[in-house]
C-alpha cells in the first residue's frame, strides 16, 4: 500500500524541489523499502510457510484486502519492486529533471507499482480484480505519457482497449466461478476444485479468465496493443511491457492453474495459444527496424514461451502421483525460471536501447550501427541481454530454453487430451520460433553495434552517464549470476512457487533433483540448441536473400490492420445504426413506442392467454347510446380522412361536444361541464394555432395513408381495448366509492365529485393547478421572450 | 305517457344528430360544417334537456346554459376565423 500512500506526496515534493532535486530520488527508497522487507520473507516462503494478512474492506460483501504471500506472489513482488526500483534509478538519469512533468510520471509509476503489487498479493478475486484494472489505468496514462503526441495516444487507447475488454471479461469469469465456488478466495478455490469442476459454468469460466490473461499477457491475437505501447518513456516500456505488467497475465494463469490445470481444454487453449504467440512474436520480431518494436514482439514471443510452459505443465494435474508429474512438473518450473530471466535480460535490453536513443537520437535499426566502440559497455550488456534471450550457454536464458525444450519434447511424448500427431508439432513449432528469436537476437546485437557508423557525424556520440547504465549493469551481471548459480535461486524463490502453482507435488523431493540436473550432456535439447545456433546463424547470414517474404504476406491481412479496421467499421456502422432509427422525426419514435407497446402486452396477452371477457357485470346498453356511439365514431374517423385542417378542427370539436353528451349520458355533470368548456378552448386554440402556421406547410394535403401507421394505429386500438374490456370483466375487489358516499358527514359537501377533489385527494387538485400554471407560465414566456424567430410577435389570448 | 314521449324525442333527436353529423361529414364547405357543429350543439341541449327530465335530475341544468353559451363562442370563433383568418384581432 505504501506506493499509493507516496504518490499523493509526490506532486507536493515535486513542487518544493523540482530544479534542484530529481523527483525521481524521493522515489527511489520506496520500492528499495519494500524490497528489502520482501527479502525477508524468502526463508519463511523457503520453508513451505506462507504468510496470509487481512484487512477489511466491505466485510458485509465478505469482500476483503487479504494479502497471501506464497512463493509464486513472492517472485512476482520481488520481480515488480526490483525492477521497479532499478527503473526508477534509470529514469532518474533518463527523464530531464527540467523538461519533463516528473510528478505525473511518478504518480503514474508509483500507482501501477501498488496495484501490480496488489494485484500478485491479493488472495480475495475481486481485490485482485480491482488491482488489475488499476493496471490497466495506470498503463494507459504512463503510455500516453507524451501525451501531446498521437502515436501515445492512439497507443495508449488501443491498450486500453484490449485490456480492458479482457479485464471485463475476466470478471465475468470471476464471477461465475466464484459463484460455483461459493468463496471469494483463491485459496479455498482450491479446496473446492472438485465443485468448480462439477459446475456447468467450469468452461465458460475458464475462457473467460484465460481470455482476461491473454489481452494482459499479450497472448496472439491479443498481442497487437504491445507494439504500439512503445511510445511510452524507455523506462516504461522496460518496466511495465517487460518485466511486469505483460505478466500480470502469467500470473492469473500460473495461479489458477491448480484450479484449471487438470481440464483438457485449458491444457490445449494455454499451450496452444502460447506457441502460436511464441511463433508469431518472433517470426514478427525479425522484420521490424525500430529496436523498440523488435524488443516488443520479442517479449511477445517469449511471453508465448512461458504461456506455453504453464499449459504444457498444467497437464502434471492430470495425472495423479508418479513420475509424469515431475516431468510435467519441470514445464511448469521453467516457466517460472523463464519469467524471471525474462525479466532480468528483457528489463536490461529495453534500458540500453533507450540509451542507444538516448545518445544517438534514433531507434531505427537502418540508420544504427558502428557503435561498439563508442558504446562499449551497452555494446556488452546488449550482448548479454540478446545471447541470454537467443539461449546461449553463458547465460541464464540457455538455462530457460533447454527447459523449455526439454519440457516440449516430453510433451510431444503425451499421449493423453488427444494428443496423437498434433504433441510432434510442439518441438517443431517451438524449434522453428527459437531459431527465428536467435535471428532477431543477432539482429538487436549486430545491426545496432557492427558495421558501419552510418549516423551524423556532428552528433558526438558516446557513452551513457554511468547513472544511466547502473541498473542495466545490474540486470546483465543478474543474468549471468542467473547461469552460474541458478540453484541458489531455485531453492529460495522457484520452488516454494513451484509448489504453489502445483500443490500436487507436496513431496519435493522428485522435484529436488530435477532442478539439479541442469547439467545433461548428450540429452537431446543440447543437440536442439546447436541446431538453433547453426540453422540461425545461416539464416541470419543470408537475411537479406530472404527478408523479402515479410514483404509478400499482406499488409491488409495484419492484425493491425484488422483491429483498425474493425474501430472503424463499428463506429461507422454504429453511427449509421443510429442514424438509422434516430431518424429525428417524431412519427417515427411514435411508431417505435406504439409498436413496442403492442408487441409487449399484446404479446403478453398472448403467451400468457391473460384475456377473458366477463359480461355479466356490464349495464344495459340502451339504443340510445348506441346511435351516440355511432355519431361519435364517425365524426372521429372523418377527423382522420378529412381534407383541410378547418374540417378536422370542426369534427373534433363536435367529437368533443358528443363526449360531453356521454358524460351527461353516465351521470356526470362536472366532468361534461368542464369537457365542453375545454373542448371550446382547445377549438380556439387549435384556430389560433392555424393562422400561425407557416405559409409552407399551410398546403391542405390529405393526410398521408400510411399502411404501417394503419397496422400500428389499429394494433394499438385493438390492445387497448382488449385490456380495457378484460379488465373490465375481472375486477378483483370491491370499489372504494362507497367510503366517499358519506361525503356530507366527512367533509360537508353534498357534491361528490367536489370534494374528492378538493377534501379527500386535494393534493392531486393541487399539483393539476401547479400544471396548469406551469403551462401558462410557460406559454407567457414562450410568446414574450420571442424564443421562436418566427410568429411570435402575433400575439395570443 | 311522458316517457313514451320523451323516448320518441330522443328518436327523433338521434335522427337531427345524425343529419347533423350527415352536414358536417359531407358540407361541401367549411361554413356548412361550422354551422353542423353549432346545431350539433343545440342538439345536445335538448338531449342533456330531455335526459334531465328522464332522470328527474336537475343537476345538469347548468350544462345546458353552458353549451348555449359556449356553441355560441365557438360558432363566432369559427366564423370570425373564418371571414378574417383570425379568432382575435390585433390591437393596432
Amino acid at each position: 500500500m505504501l506506493p499509493f500512500i507516496f504518490a499523493v506526496f509526490v506532486p507536493i515534493l515535486y513542487k518544493m524541489f523540482t530544479p534542484r532535486v530529481h523527483t525521481g530520488w524521493f522515489v527511489f527508497f520506496v520500492p528499495l523499502l519494500i524490497f528489502s522487507y520482501l527479502i525477508t520473507f524468502i526463508p519463511t516462503i523457503a520453508n513451505g510457510n506462507t504468510i496470509i494478512t487481512s484487512i477489511p474492506w466491505m466485510p458485509s460483501y465478505d469482500i476483503n484486502f487479504t494479502t497471501y504471500i506464497d512463493g509464486l506472489s513472492l517472485i512476482f513482488g520481488l520481480l515488480i519492486t526490483g525492477i521497479g526500483a532499478l527503473v526508477i534509478l534509470y529514469s532518474i538519469f533518463y527523464l530531464s529533471k527540467e523538461r519533463e512533468a516528473l510528478h505525473n510520471f511518478y504518480v503514474y509509476l508509483l500507482m501501477f507499482m501498488g496495484a501490480m503489487l496488489g494485484l500478485v498479493f491479493s488472495d480475495n478475486v475481486f481485490v485482485l480484480y480491482v488491482f488489475w484494472e488499476m493496471t490497466s489505468v495506470s498503463s494507459f496514462l504512463l503510455i500516453a505519457y507524451w501525451y501531446e503526441r498521437e502515436k501515445s495516444r492512439y497507443g495508449a487507447q488501443k491498450s486500453m482497449l484490449i485490456t480492458i475488454f479482457g479485464g471485463l471479461a475476466m470478471l465475468a469469469g470471476l464471477v461465475m466461478i466464484t459463484s460455483s465456488s461459493e468463496t471469494y478466495s483463491i485459496r479455498e478455490m482450491l479446496l473446492n476444485v472438485d465443485a468448480i469442476y462439477a459446475s456447468a459454468l467450469f468452461i465458460p469460466a475458464m475462457v473467460l479468465i484465460l481470455l482476461g490473461a491473454f489481452t494482459k499477457s499479450a497472448q496472439f491475437p491479443f498481442s497487437i496493443w504491445l507494439p504500439d505501447a512503445m511510445e511510452a518513456p524507455t523506462p516504461i516500456s522496460a518496466y511495465l511491457h517487460s518485466a511486469t505488467m505483460v505478466k500480470a497475465g502469467i500470473y492469473l494463469v500460473a495461479r489458477l492453474t491448480p484450479v484449471f490445470g487438470g481440464s483438457n481444454v485449458w491444457f490445449w487453449l494455454v499451450t496452444g495459444v502460447g506457441l502460436i504467440t511464441l511463433l508469431y512474436g518472433s517470426v514478427n520480431a525479425v522484420r521490424q527496424t525500430d529496436l523498440k518494436a523488435l524488443l516488443a514482439y520479442s517479449t511477445i514471443s517469449q511471453l508465448g514461451l512461458i504461456m506455453s510452459l504453464l499449459g504444457l505443465g498444467s497437464a502434471a494435474m492430470y495425472f495423479g502421483l508418479g513420475d509424469e508429474i515431475a516431468i510435467y512438473g519441470t514445464a511448469i518450473f521453467a516457466a517460472i525460471f523463464h519469467l524471471v530471466n525474462h525479466s532480468t535480460f528483457k528489463g536490461s535490453l529495453f534500458m540500453v536501447v533507450g540509451i542507444i536513443d538516448h545518445e544517438t537520437g534514433t531507434r531505427d535499426i537502418r540508420r544504427l550501427g558502428g557503435l561498439i566502440h563508442l558504446m562499449p559497455i551497452s555494446f556488452t550488456l546488449t550482448v548479454i541481454g540478446g545471447f541470454s534471450m537467443a539461449g546461449l550457454p553463458p547465460f541464464n536464458g540457455f538455462l530457460s530454453k533447454e527447459m523449455f525444450f526439454a519440457a516440449v519434447n516430453n510433451a510431444a511424448k503425451m499421449d493423453f487430451f488427444h494428443m496423437g500427431t498434433i504433441g510432434v508439432l510442439i518441438p517443431v513449432v517451438a524449434w522453428i520460433a527459437s531459431v527465428f528469436t536467435f535471428i532477431y537476437c543477432m539482429i538487436l546485437v549486430f545491426k545496432t553495434f557492427r558495421g558501419k557508423y552510418k549516423l551524423d557525424k556532428s552528433r558526438v556520440v558516446h557513452e551513457a552517464p554511468l547513472g544511466m547504465l547502473i541498473s542495466p549493469i545490474i540486470l546483465g551481471s543478474l543474468v549471468i549470476i542467473g547461469f552460474f548459480f541458478p540453484n541458489l535461486l531455485s531453492n529460495y524463490l522457484l520452488k516454494p512457487a513451484l509448489t504453489s502453482i502445483l500443490p500436487v507435488l507436496s513431496e519435493a523431493e522428485v522435484l529436488e533433483l530435477k532442478i539439479e540436473a541442469w547439467h545433461g550432456f548428450l540429452n537431446p535439447e543440447l543437440w536442439m540448441t546447436i541446431g538453433v545456433v547453426v540453422l540461425g546463424t545461416i539464416l541470419y547470414l543470408n537475411l537479406r536473400k530472404w527478408y523479402r517474404i515479410y514483404n509478400s504476406y499482406p499488409q491488409s491481412l495484419t492484425i493491425n490492420n484488422l483491429y483498425n479496421l474493425a474501430l472503424d467499421k463499428m463506429e461507422n456502422i454504429s453511427g449509421s445504426i443510429t442514424n438509422f432509427y434516430m431518424t429525428g422525426f417524431i412519427r417515427d419514435y411514435l411508431v417505435y413506442i406504439l409498436g413496442f407497446m403492442i408487441l409487449v402486452v399484446g404479446g403478453s396477452i398472448w403467451l400468457f392467454d391473460g384475456v377473458s371477457f366477463d359480461s355479466s357485470n356490464d349495464a344495459p346498453v340502451t339504443l340510445f347510446e348506441i346511435a351516440i356511439m355511432i355519431v361519435a365514431v364517425v365524426s372521429a374517423v372523418f377527423v382522420l380522412f378529412s381534407k383541410t385542417r378547418l374540417t378536422s378542427i370542426v369534427s373534433v370539436g363536435a367529437l368533443g361536444f358528443l363526449v360531453a353528451f356521454f358524460f351527461v349520458l353516465f351521470r356526470a355533470p362536472d366532468l361534461a361541464l368542464t369537457q365542453l368548456v375545454v373542448e371550446t378552448v382547445t377549438t380556439a386554440l387549435f384556430l389560433l394555432c392555424f393562422y400561425h402556421l407557416p405559409q409552407l406547410r399551410k398546403e391542405k394535403s390529405r393526410i398521408p395513408f400510411k399502411l404501417t401507421n394503419a397496422i400500428i394505429s389499429i394494433g394499438a386500438g385493438a390492445v387497448v381495448t382488449i385490456v380495457a374490456l378484460s379488465v373490465n370483466g375481472n375486477r378483483l375487489f370491491d370499489s372504494i366509492s362507497s367510503y366517499y358516499e358519506n361525503a356530507y358527514e366527512l367533509a360537508g359537501a353534498k357534491n361528490i365529485v367536489n370534494s374528492i377533489l378538493v377534501d379527500f385527494r386535494g393534493i392531486d387538485t393541487m399539483l393539476e393547478i401547479l400544471v396548469l400554471s406551469i403551462a401558462g407560465l410557460g406559454v407567457y414566456s414562450l410568446i414574450k421572450l420571442r424564443l421562436a424567430k418566427e410568429g411570435s410577435d402575433e400575439r395570443a389570448e | 305517457m311522458i316517457k313514451a314521449i320523451l323516448i320518441i324525442s330522443l328518436g327523433f333527436l338521434t335522427f337531427a344528430i345524425f343529419a347533423t353529423i350527415y352536414r358536417l361529414v359531407k358540407g361541401p364547405s367549411a361554413s356548412d360544417r361550422v354551422q353542423a357543429l353549432d346545431v350539433l350543439g343545440i342538439n345536445i341541449i335538448s338531449g342533456v334537456a330531455i335526459f334531465s327530465v328522464f332522470l328527474r335530475n336537475t343537476g345538469f341544468f347548468e350544462v345546458i346554459l353552458l353549451i348555449g353559451i359556449l356553441s355560441f363562442v365557438g360558432t363566432i370563433a369559427f366564423a370570425r376565423f373564418i371571414e378574417r383568418g383570425v379568432v382575435i384581432e390585433r390591437r393596432k
